[in-house]
């Protein structure tokens, strides 16, 4: 009896000792990736010192490397991205979490956004280059500049529509989570359904539909593929919304595969070391404020 | 005999299939408290949420027959027009999280878009306040979150919001259900004076609570209205063999 128990008693602890290694990995995984692009940004980060992030000259040719073009390029393409999107998806989760809420209409849409959600950003690229990229260029043609159609605002478009299912989710469930009960005393004193939305659902819901739009900031700062395909990969600063330019993710892509020399691979690195950076601090805020919400 | 107020014709109220109310006819005399007693699935709640017309919200759910407010079929009006006429306080405290103590107040006005300045909403406030016997504790913190506010505090919160519209008539869902004795006291105190001013419907489960406060009280069981009358005859008389089964508490 007491032996079966003993038995027991030692399978369970190894059983605990195995799912807390494998946790455990998980933390080394962030930790070792972290650690690997330290070490393999070091020859770039002693060769470039801080003209990496202050100058604003690419030029491999002549080892003149600043990353600031791409930094520029990364956050005006996603937050346009934003500026786009979100009267979308605010729009889409007010109907999905109030209006249709429990409906069929509801799952249906939210079954499709899910799908959205998980189309590979490389057929994003693919449909953006076909049909956006045209539609740019004579978009460009009628308001006088040169037509070139790929570029930050074809690559904010395309980031727009890949972000729409994230930050409509998230708006959604937040948006569901206002009490049926306060919405109702707003009824109660002669509130249309308009007014229990701007003065009751949206001050409730503000703060995790906030956390919704950085959790997809922070998706479309790292996208890559979609966004190489049809920004147009120049590597200046860019003079306006419609010029060519490269995000941080986009130039790593496309200039990994010929960088020949070890400073060049080495600033490309950096660059992803900075890029991981920006990303861990977008999301750690997006996901304190979801968790503060949750908490009360 | 006192003035009649709110006049229900045989109403009926359903949620999709389910016949929640049964062919009710009441008449609630103005500046009396009026107490719905019965057991829980009655249709108690259902029957006030008709007359404000909130019924209507939840999916499915639809009347028949007439409700009159003084001449005018509520019904058949406008429902945004009647809840600015008749206030509601619900079972569980339910300030607005967002909002001030002060905003709260005002709220009805706000969101209806009604336009004033900051004397004449400020007198609102006060009077609503004291109204609802909740000034002296909150008149230093008016611009805080009303959030803070004990359980008590939060639901005569809720009573001086309604009170602050300057309804005819307030229903309340049983007010008391989620708050300590002393509270409760403070509550039905409050409501003896309101009385003065205001029509008061109010739903409880509490049979001592209807027999301490309300000048009328009806009777419901499984959706119909089993009787309806003074509370004094009510209480000590009772003229049907159900009534006075609830009452003994034989059931509910």
């Amino acid at each position: 009896m007491s032996n079966t128990y003993l038995k027991e008693r030692r399978s369970e602890s190894v059983f605990k000792a195995l799912l807390l290694l494998s946790s455990f990995i998980i933390i080394i995984l962030l930790f070792s990736i972290t650690l690997t692009l330290i070490i393999e940004s070091y020859p770039s980060i002693k060769h470039n010192g801080l003209s990496l992030l202050t100058g604003d000259i690419w030029d491999p040719v002549s080892e003149k490397y600043s990353i600031l073009p791409f930094i520029v390029g990364t956050f005006l393409t996603s937050i346009l991205a934003l500026i786009i999107s979100t009267p979308f998806s605010l729009a889409a989760s007010l109907y999905l979490g109030e209006y249709a809420e429990g409906k069929r209409s509801s799952r249906l849409i939210k079954a499709v956004l899910d799908l959205l959600a998980g189309i590979p950003s490389i057929i994003y690229g693919f449909w953006g280059l076909m049909v956006l990229v045209p539609v740019v260029r004579k978009f460009e043609e009628l308001i006088g500049i040169p037509p070139l159609g790929i570029g930050i605002f074809t690559a904010s478009l395309i980031l727009s529509i890949m972000i729409i299912p994230y930050t409509t989710s998230i708006a959604r469930e937040v948006i569901k989570l206002v009490p049926q009960d306060i919405k109702e005393a707003a009824y109660s004193l002669g509130a249309t359904r308009f007014e229990v939305i701007r003065d009751i659902i949206i001050p409730y819901a503000k703060s995790g539909i906030f956390a919704g739009i950085l959790l997809s900031f922070g998706r479309a700062f790292g996208e890559t593929m979609a966004v190489t395909m049809v920004i147009g990969n120049a590597n200046y600063i860019p003079k306006s919304i419609f010029a060519p330019a490269n995000t941080m993710a986009s130039v790593i892509a496309n200039e990994f595969a010929e960088a020949t020399s070890d400073l060049y691979i080495s600033t490309l690195i950096s660059l992803g070391l900075v890029l991981l950076i920006m990303s861990l601090i977008v999301n750690s805020i997006g996901r304190f404020v979801i968790m503060k919400l949750y908490v009360k | 005999m006192e003035d009649q107020i709110l006049t229900i014709r045989n109403l009926n109220a359903y949620f999709g299939d389910f016949h929640a109310v049964k062919n009710v006819n009441m008449t609630v005399y103005k500046n009396t408290i009026t107490a719905i007693m019965g057991p829980s699935g009655c249709g108690k709640t259902t029957l006030i949420r008709c007359i404000n017309r909130l019924h209507e919200l939840t999916e499915g759910a639809y009347t028949t027959g007439e409700i009159y407010l003084k001449n005018n079929n509520i019904l058949s009006m406008n429902p945004i027009i009647i809840r600015r006429q008749i206030g509601m306080v619900f079972q569980k405290p339910n300030p607005f999280p967002t909002m001030s103590i002060y905003d709260n107040v005002i709220a009805g006005y706000k969101i209806n878009g009604i336009k004033m300045d900051k004397t004449e909403m400020d007198t609102i406030v006060e009077n609503a306040l004291k109204k609802a016997a909740l000034w002296d504790e909150v008149k230093d913190k008016l611009k805080q979150k009303g959030a803070f506010l004990s359980g008590g505090q939060q639901q005569r919160l809720c009573i001086a919001r309604a009170i602050a519209m300057k309804p005819e008539i307030i229903l309340l869902d049983e007010p008391t259900s989620a708050l300590d004795p002393k509270s409760t006291l403070k509550i039905e105190e409050l409501l003896e004076e309101l009385k003065k001013d205001i029509t008061i419907l109010i739903v409880t489960h509490n049979i001592a609570q209807a027999a301490r406060i309300s000048d009328y009280t009806a009777f419901m069981y499984l959706g119909e209205l089993i009787e309806y009358d003074k509370s004094d005859k009510m209480f000590t008389n009772p003229s049907n063999p159900k009534t006075n089964e609830y009452l003994k508490g034989c059931f509910g």
